[in-house]
């Protein structure tokens, strides 16, 4: 875990870049030293949909960040991007102000208003669509280019490999698709389970299923874990209970009782790496501002490798057996699928 | 305060739709949406189906829209799309930014409800564009709606939920094809079984949500009725009523007595209770979790211990 590779000179053009997560500055740190192109953080606010206690950065946490990751010729983005609430959505366009100031090499937004805002206060600051955004075809990505001239788009986890690639090209945005973490199953920026059940969510809060809604009690029939009073799931000794993201629950549908939404399970897209550089996609996106920086360091340094062996020899690149095994001792429920990429999982 | 009959969100088979909507006709709703939003493989109706359809309301008084798929995907998802917006015969909803960037600068449109306008920068930003309505995110409460509202450009019109199983989560994947074994692509339209959805029910008994394809929506039945007083001095100048297979007609009624203030809001409740398919839900409009309601008399969404978090 502690090794730090060296990296090799930049290839091809085609080399992706890598986009990795820091919830804390260990884990930029970790995120930096092990190959990250960028690395994405938020505010400690609600602005970012990571907004967890414990996470995200201060200002002087950002500036020392910054520059660490600049010594080391890697980029910081900032993540604003929740959906301005109502009352105080002026707060986001000072968050704007505040990233700018600072100096971050781009921010990450999913609100129209606040690129428009952007846009027109801080022409320099480099724009990208956030995934919370749900752009889901070229012509919606084309919008938020044409109005607000954003640089780079992330494609919601919602479309296949042939689909995504009509998308890269048929726009000039970057665009820049989830390699491996937690796998959304809901459209993101278009879910509001978590909101239902426990007045929380992505959109309006800056998080799924909050840790303050959970509870967890032993009853005669199992380990029982509920969301707002909501039953998710109940485990047994057999079990491994997970956390109650209310998508990965196990309900009742007919008397029949299982994951009706999704099994626990990790996206993980290593194998689709050279169908991805040959489209032309720009940057593969690492899941896991909440993870721990250990998660982050072996993803970040298994990723690494596997994106300079696919840009060096696309036609033999193979995935390592360590690679997989690396990756599945930090993947939720120790499983992973290739998502929506593969179209018979919708 | 209009009453607005929103797009059908379940696949009926093509009679009963236009039987539905010949009902319809004789309803006191001002606006209907028509269209399919959910699902690009529902196929019941084509467009010229839907255009007849909205030719007829149209006749009979009624503003006609059209709504726009809330998810695409495909090029034959945008096609669909640009055929909607190009109808060239009733306004559109627009439920996707690629559907908002082919309305744009052409004329007055509506700003759907997947289109995730949270505060009046946004709405700015799409009346700019040519949105001369809104409808206000599920999860937006009375609060936040009146914020919005204040700050928003002078002359649009706002929009809420106010019946109906709430549309909470889209996604690519095709849950009722799940539940069945199939895949998306090879679904049987299974969805044309379930003319409500299909029932999701927590392992302790609750009702909790109801699969529709690929939309999930809340079990619980939200119903604004109570509020409507609220609802105006908040800004909401149309209620939208969500279609169900039954007594549609009676809710729009019940609404329509107690948007003119003929029903006072406990004797509405009373009056709506019988047309109910399941239990009522209130609590975003209050701040709260969705799933919550405050509606005096209602049964609770799960047993009364599971309610509130």
């Amino acid at each position: 875990m502690d090794q730090v590779i060296t990296l090799p000179q930049p290839v091809a053009a085609a080399r992706m870049k890598l986009v990795c997560p820091a919830g804390t500055p260990p884990a930029l740190k970790v995120a930096v030293d092990n190959g990250a192109d960028d690395v994405y953080l938020g505010f400690r606010d609600e602005t970012n949909a990571r907004n967890f206690a414990g996470l995200n950065f201060d200002d002087k946490a950002i500036r020392e960040s910054l520059a660490y990751a600049h010594r080391k010729g890697a980029q910081v983005l900032v993540a604003l991007n929740t959906y301005p609430q109502p009352a105080t959505w002026r707060k986001w366009q000072a968050a704007v102000d505040r990233a700018a100031d600072l100096g971050v090499d781009a921010i990450i937004v999913a609100d129209a208003g606040l690129l428009a805002y952007a846009a027109k206060t801080h022409p320099q600051l480099r724009l990208h669509l956030s995934v919370q955004g749900s752009a889901t075809s070229h012509e919606a990505i084309n919008f938020y280019h044409e109005r607000f001239g954003i640089r780079r788009a992330v494609l919601p986890r919602v479309l296949s490999v042939e689909q995504a690639e009509k998308v890269v090209a048929r726009t000039p945005v970057e665009i820049e698709v989830f390699g491996f973490g937690s796998l959304s199953i809901m459209v993101e920026g278009r879910c509001a389970l978590s909101s239902y059940a426990t007045g929380e969510s992505p959109n309006t809060h800056g998080g799924c299923s909050p840790a303050k809604a959970v509870r967890w009690q032993q009853s005669p029939r199992g380990l029982e874990s509920r969301l707002g009073g909501v039953l998710i799931d109940r485990f047994g000794e057999q079990d491994h209970p997970g956390y109650p993201t209310l998508c990965r629950g196990r309900f009742v549908v007919n008397g029949d009782t299982y994951y009706p939404f999704e099994e626990p399970t990790s996206l993980n897209t290593l194998e689709l790496l050279p169908r991805l550089q040959a489209m032309g996609v720009k940057a593969i996106k690492i899941e896991g501002r909440q993870r721990s920086p250990v998660y982050v360091e072996t993803v970040t340094r298994v990723w690494r490798a596997a994106l300079e062996e696919c840009a060096r020899d696309p036609q033999r690149f193979r995935v390592k057996p360590a690679w997989q095994e690396a990756l599945a001792g930090i993947s939720e429920g120790r499983q992973c699928t290739l998502g929506a990429y593969h179209r018979p999982w919708k | 305060m209009k009453l607005a009959l929103g797009p059908l969100l379940y696949y009926w088979p093509r009679d009963t739709v236009i039987a539905f909507y010949r009902e319809a006709a004789g309803w006191p709703v001002d606006t209907v949406y028509l269209g399919e939003t959910v699902c690009s493989r529902r196929r019941e109706l084509k467009l010229a189906d839907w255009l007849a359809i909205g030719e007829a309301l149209a006749a009979a008084g009624k503003e006609v829209v059209l709504s726009t798929y809330e998810l695409i995907e495909s090029d034959a998802d945008l096609r669909a799309m640009h055929s909607v917006v190009d109808n060239g015969a009733f306004r559109v909803e627009a439920n996707d930014m690629a559907a908002v960037r082919a309305l744009a600068d052409k004329g007055p449109f509506v700003a759907g409800p997947f289109l995730n306008v949270y505060n009046a920068g946004t709405l700015s930003l799409l009346a700019g564009l040519g949105a001369t309505r809104w409808v206000a995110p599920v999860e937006l409460s009375r609060d936040g709606l009146a914020a919005v509202v204040a700050d928003a450009p002078a002359g649009i019109e706002t929009e809420i939920f106010a019946y109906g199983r709430l549309p909470l989560a889209v996604s690519a994947r095709c849950f009722t094809a799940r539940y069945n074994n199939l895949t998306k692509d090879h679904c049987e339209f299974r969805c044309i079984e379930h003319p409500d959805g299909l029932a999701l029910d927590t392992q302790d008994g609750g009702h909790f949500l109801v699969l529709n394809g690929t939309q999930t929506q809340s079990a619980s039945v939200q119903s604004l009725v109570t509020v409507l007083a609220g609802a105006k001095a908040a800004g909401a100048g149309l209620l939208r009523i969500s279609p169900q297979s039954r007594a549609t007609g009676e809710v729009v009624a019940v609404f329509r007595d107690a948007a003119s203030g003929a029903l006072a809001p406990a004797e509405a409740a009373v009056r709506l209770a019988p047309h109910l398919p399941a239990a009522a839900c209130d609590g975003y409009w209050h701040g709260k979790p969705g799933l919550v309601s405050e509606w005096d008399g209602i049964r609770e969404l799960v047993t009364e211990s599971e309610a509130t978090p």
